[in-house]
């Protein structure tokens, strides 16, 4: 694994500059990813709804709050700076996301299905039902945009990063796409915090 | 297929990484008519046809693929295998959650043929991505 995981760059190629090694997948985060996975498949074996309530709303609260942060303030911060600056920061940024934010999803995801189960919100005669389809129409909305464009962005620019001469204006461009994408998740999530706090109060 | 560059230098490839994402969408949709029937039973003539549409377009992918050249298969193949290794077990875990709650017989075949799919098209959309910029 330590071919994808950490890709020397700039040591064979004449005049390019001496830089940093970005590690695209973080060994270091992949024990806690783990640790979560396990969580959630307790959480969802033994039906103990603490635990699922407890990694559903941990996953959901940290994927939301980290969507928004990273669509509507650090992307906009990252967009005004420049090239270097940008380029030292995406190579810290990026890797630690592609651990992150698909492990929160799906603590979130596995563990929501489960609890809407549960708790009876997905009967069609409970409240909660319309609330919950909703809720899985902007989740399935958000998950497309982020498996189809976001993520794979992200590990594109990574591995441009890596070339011994990356393209600056290959990795501006789909830095501006993780950007917006990054964006309109983080809007859509306000319509997850509408849903969740609908169904919580009903 | 065609490979003349872009005005950035970048190669031009078939749409492969938005089919990918389009049998995505289609197994999302399907899998939201399934989850939001549960635990009644869902209509599986709309899911199963949400689900062939979606094999269809990887199979188009397949073909797409056989048919491209000068592509970085070995940045290809060593993205797509970690990233399919990621997928099959998040893949896993929802299809315990689907196994835990009692969905069996056709409806959990479609469930899994949907997940399959998922597993599937979410690291050829990332190894996709990746190779069309890699040095072939």
């Amino acid at each position: 694994m330590a071919d994808l995981l950490e890709t020397p760059v700039g040591e064979h190629h004449g005049p390019a500059p001496q830089r940093a090694k970005i590690q695209i997948v973080p060994l270091k985060g992949l024990p806690f990813a783990a640790a979560a996975l396990v969580l959630v498949t307790v959480a969802i074996a033994t039906n103990w709804t603490w635990l699922l309530m407890f990694a559903h709303v941990a996953g959901g609260g940290l994927w939301t709050a980290i969507d928004l942060f990273v669509g509507l303030v650090i992307g906009p911060i990252l967009g005004r700076l420049s090239i270097p600056a940008r380029a030292e920061f995406s190579a810290k940024f990026m890797p630690a996301m592609v651990v992150i934010m698909p492990t929160l999803v799906t603590m979130n995801l596995g563990s929501g299905f489960q609890l809407a189960r549960k708790l009876g919100n997905l009967s069609a005669t409970s409240p909660n039902h319309a609330w919950v389809i909703a809720s899985m129409i902007v989740v399935g909305i958000m998950a497309t945009i982020a498996l189809g464009i976001l993520e794979p962005a992200n590990i594109a620019v990574l591995f441009e990063m890596n070339k011994p001469v990356p393209n600056g204006e290959r990795i501006g461009r789909l830095m501006k796409r993780f950007i917006y994408t990054a964006g309109i998740t983080g809007v859509m999530q306000l319509a997850t915090l509408v849903i969740m706090t609908r169904i919580a109060t009903q | 297929m065609s490979d003349s560059p872009l005005p950035s230098g970048d190669r031009h490839f078939p749409p492969v990484a938005w089919m990918t994402t389009g049998a995505l969408a289609l197994v999302v949709i399907g899998g939201i008519v399934m989850a939001s029937y549960a635990p009644r039973k869902a209509p599986l003539g709309v899911a199963g046809g949400l689900l062939g549409l979606a094999v269809l377009l990887l199979l188009a992918v397949v073909v797409v693929f056989t048919r491209v050249r000068d592509f970085a298969w070995p940045t290809f193949a060593k993205v797509f295998k970690w990233a399919l290794l990621a997928y099959v077990i998040e893949a896993g875990m929802i299809e315990f959650s689907f196994v835990r709650n009692h969905t069996s017989g056709t409806s959990l075949q479609i469930v899994t043929g949907m997940l399959v799919i998922f597993a599937v098209s979410v690291p050829t959309t990332i190894a996709f991505t990746a190779a069309r910029f890699a040095d072939s």
